[in-house]
């Protein structure tokens, strides 16, 4: 990590410590908690890290806003916060302004279809969007009359459905029925739904990789303070190895997520992106899945409860293996790309890593 | 909630690609000239003085060893890139890999000039085969239960004792041993080992062989009777062996050897599954993949945190513990997968045989070196719950 990610993961931690504390959060009668998060957030510059200065952002680097999203997965603080740099890089590339305030982005699904004619029009549905019922406005990435249109949205004029994921956050359709775009501009070459999806699948990866860190250390801290048969439950062998295979997992979690960020903040946007951004997805929705439930294993009866905060935790993870391509649609992708390019090239492209 | 596993980013610089490419140009050759045989499962465990010698003659035994022993004071991060392109094509890498990677370190730090001189250039030569004396009958992952002994005479020491499941022992031209020179203590019971470097031609020594699950003969028992070893072969600490057990621990475990063993049946499975497979040799194939790769940047940022000279204990043990799971899985994975397949495709024949192979080798791989079970105490101790 560079020495200014370092200082933005700091400034970021900081902050949640401060007013996303996840006890607290857990605690609290009502969702009062957000805003003042969310002001702290956004005047530090970190909701628009990665919208440059000329269009109103902070202007930091791809790698900084890697860096603040893993922070925000530690925390598992319920705000649009990784959205919001999505949706501000997607309108940035397309040389859009990005409005302050909360943001999130569509679509998140391969399968959805979202069209906007020469006018800035847009209609079509996008599911399970993140946020999507509770963000202030949306960066749509729509099919145009002649190619990829990057359009901003104000939410209020799309209609919203009350889905939420398993942790209750808001995980909605939203049906464009002739929505006006309040800006619209071509998508530059390149920036395709492919583009965008691996760049969401390596942000959400980056955010579980850090809830899965929190995991372990609230599970070995637990094993240690919870005493059974007279001794703390961490001194015995196959609590140990529980925990040291979600060690294992959290690892692989951390490695290939990092490893697809470095990728992404390198400029590298060809077949060794897409196995590291998709390897990141698959691997760690992967670790996700084995981790939580040894979270829950050793946590025992109290983890399973909303008092405690392992929920929190366990519920976003479960969740987001399902945002920007599910680990086993990412398997089928690229399964598909290594078989097409041969089996003589598999490990050139491993090695190119 | 700070983070307490770490890896850094590393990429392998340039002049390892550079190396890349002389190591994929000489395999190519090899592979010509009929030392690699890419169509075989058993290449990388096969024992070959002509093969081993040609690495040698190369100058990638040895490679960060210092000059004045016959090594090339190159980075560990090149030899890392040596270690998986020998080891993804399967060559036959048997006579040197053990010398190279861990008993010639050992004699670096711990044996007598002399001994340096004459034995770490023959290694880099490859011309020099080790043997690892540590389980006993009664001593596997329990280590310090070893009972083989070591008792002083005049000028040095007599072994007498039995090791067991002693790899490479019949075409070892030494071996480094631990053995009892002192009973254990009872604040320490690690106290009283002592490690030694053995000349396999000692009179006394006697090498049975144990053949594997896979038919081969790979396993000996190695027994010694009054075989004498002489005071300059002693390494390091008498009864202190314990405290050097570990310093080269990380080196040994988050190599790629950790996690390529089998890797030639992931490569088979493509061929097999052809360029346009169903969704679900795809969703298999891609996840193999996805967790390979997770595999090798683990290991490489652990290879990269060694050479800035950091010690990244705990990472390396959980490169091992998760490396060594996926390598013995994979054939088990490629077999679900190839369930479908039709048995014209092309490569079945090659598949069938290197996946018999694989499945055959593939228990062992959890367990030498370190079992899965006392990597985990490992990983639990860096967690601080030991």
């Amino acid at each position: 990590m560079s020495e200014t990610s370092a200082i933005v993961a700091e400034t970021a931690a900081r902050i949640f410590e401060d007013l996303a504390d996840p006890q607290t959060v857990n605690q609290a009668k009502d969702e009062a908690w957000q805003a003042p998060l969310w002001a702290s957030l956004e005047e530090s510059g970190l909701t628009l890290a990665w919208v440059p200065d000329t269009l109103g952002g902070a202007g930091a680097s791809l790698a900084d806003g890697f860096e603040v999203v893993k922070v925000a997965g530690r925390f598992a603080a319920t705000v649009p916060l990784a959205e919001t740099l999505l949706a501000g890089w997607l309108l940035s590339e397309a040389g859009l302004s990005s409005p302050t305030g909360t943001m999130t982005v569509a679509p998140s699904r391969w399968a959805d279809e979202l069209k906007i004619d020469a006018a800035g029009v847009i209609t079509g549905k996008a599911r399970n969007v993140p946020f999507g019922r509770s963000a202030e406005h949306i960066a749509v990435l729509a099919d145009g009359p002649s190619g990829p249109v990057v359009a901003l949205v104000k939410l209020s004029d799309v209609r919203a459905g009350d889905g939420r994921n398993l942790a209750g956050d808001s995980s909605a359709e939203l049906s464009f029925d002739k929505v006006r775009a309040v800006a619209h501009a071509p998508a530059p070459a390149g920036l395709d739904r492919k583009c965008l999806m691996l760049l969401g699948a390596t942000v959400r990866a980056n955010q579980m990789a850090g809830a899965l860190e929190t995991v372990l250390a609230i599970t070995t801290r637990y094993s240690g303070e919870r005493v059974a048969f007279e001794k703390p439950i961490s001194k015995f062998q196959a609590v140990q190895h529980n925990l040291a295979r979600l060690a294992g997992e959290t690892a692989a979690a951390v490695a290939a997520a990092g490893s697809a960020a470095d990728t992404f903040a390198n400029g590298i946007t060809d077949d060794r992106l897409f196995l590291e951004a998709a390897g990141a997805k698959i691997r760690v929705s992967e670790a996700a899945t084995e981790g939580a439930s040894i979270g829950h294993q050793v946590h025992g009866a109290i983890g399973f409860t909303k008092e405690h905060i392992l929920h929190r935790f366990t519920l976003r993870l479960w969740s987001w293996r399902d945002d920007f391509g599910n680990e086993s649609d990412w398997a089928v992708r690229l399964g598909r790309m290594i078989a097409a390019k041969g089996a003589d090239d598999l490990w050139p492209l491993v090695a190119s890593r | 909630m700070t983070a307490a596993i770490q890896f850094d980013q590393l990429r392998l610089p340039p002049e390892c690609e550079k190396l890349r490419a002389e190591v994929r140009a000489f395999i190519a050759e090899e592979i010509e000239g009929g030392s690699i045989k890419p169509s075989g499962a058993t290449g990388g465990d096969s024992f070959s003085r002509e093969f081993s010698r040609k690495v040698g003659a190369k100058g990638w035994l040895g490679m960060t060893w210092p000059k004045k022993y016959g090594g090339h004071e190159r980075t560990f991060l090149e030899r890392y890139v040596v270690t998986e392109e020998l080891r993804v094509a399967n060559a036959p890498t048997r006579l040197h890999f053990v010398a190279d990677r861990q008993s010639g370190p050992i004699l670096i730090k711990y044996a007598p000039e002399h001994i340096k001189m004459k034995v770490l250039p023959a290694i880099c030569r490859g011309e020099c085969c080790f043997a690892i004396g540590m389980s006993e009958p009664n001593s596997g992952s329990d280590l310090f239960a070893a009972r083989t002994k070591a008792t002083k005479t005049d000028g040095g020491w007599l072994i007498n004792g039995t090791k067991i499941w002693t790899s490479n022992a019949h075409q070892a031209d030494y071996m480094i041993g631990l053995f009892r020179t002192s009973q254990p203590t009872k604040e320490n019971r690690r106290h009283g080992l002592t490690q030694f470097l053995v000349d396999m031609k000692t009179k006394g020594i006697t090498c049975n062989p144990v053949y594997q699950i896979t038919g081969h003969h790979d396993f000996n028992e190695v027994v010694f009777d009054n075989a004498f070893v002489s005071e300059d072969h002693v390494l390091g600490e008498i009864d202190g062996a314990w405290k050097q057990a570990t310093s080269e621990l990380a080196y040994e475990r988050s190599g790629p050897e950790r996690f390529l063993e089998t890797y030639y049946v992931l490569e088979e499975l493509v061929r097999v599954l052809g360029p346009d497979p169903d969704v679900r040799g795809a969703e298999g194939l891609g996840r193999l993949v996805a967790q390979l790769h997770t595999l090798r940047r683990m290991s490489v940022s652990v290879a990269g945190m060694l050479h800035a000279g950091k010690e990244p204990v705990l990472e390396a043990a959980i490169v091992k513990d998760v490396g060594t799971i996926w390598e013995q899985r994979l054939p088990h994975k490629a077999r679900e997968l190839a369930a479908f397949s039709e048995p014209e495709a092309t490569n079945q024949i090659p598949f069938e045989k290197k996946l018999a192979y694989a499945t055959t080798i593939a228990p062992k791989l959890t367990i030498q070196g370190g079992t899965t079970e006392v990597l985990r105490g490992i990983i639990a101790r860096g967690l601080g719950l030991r």
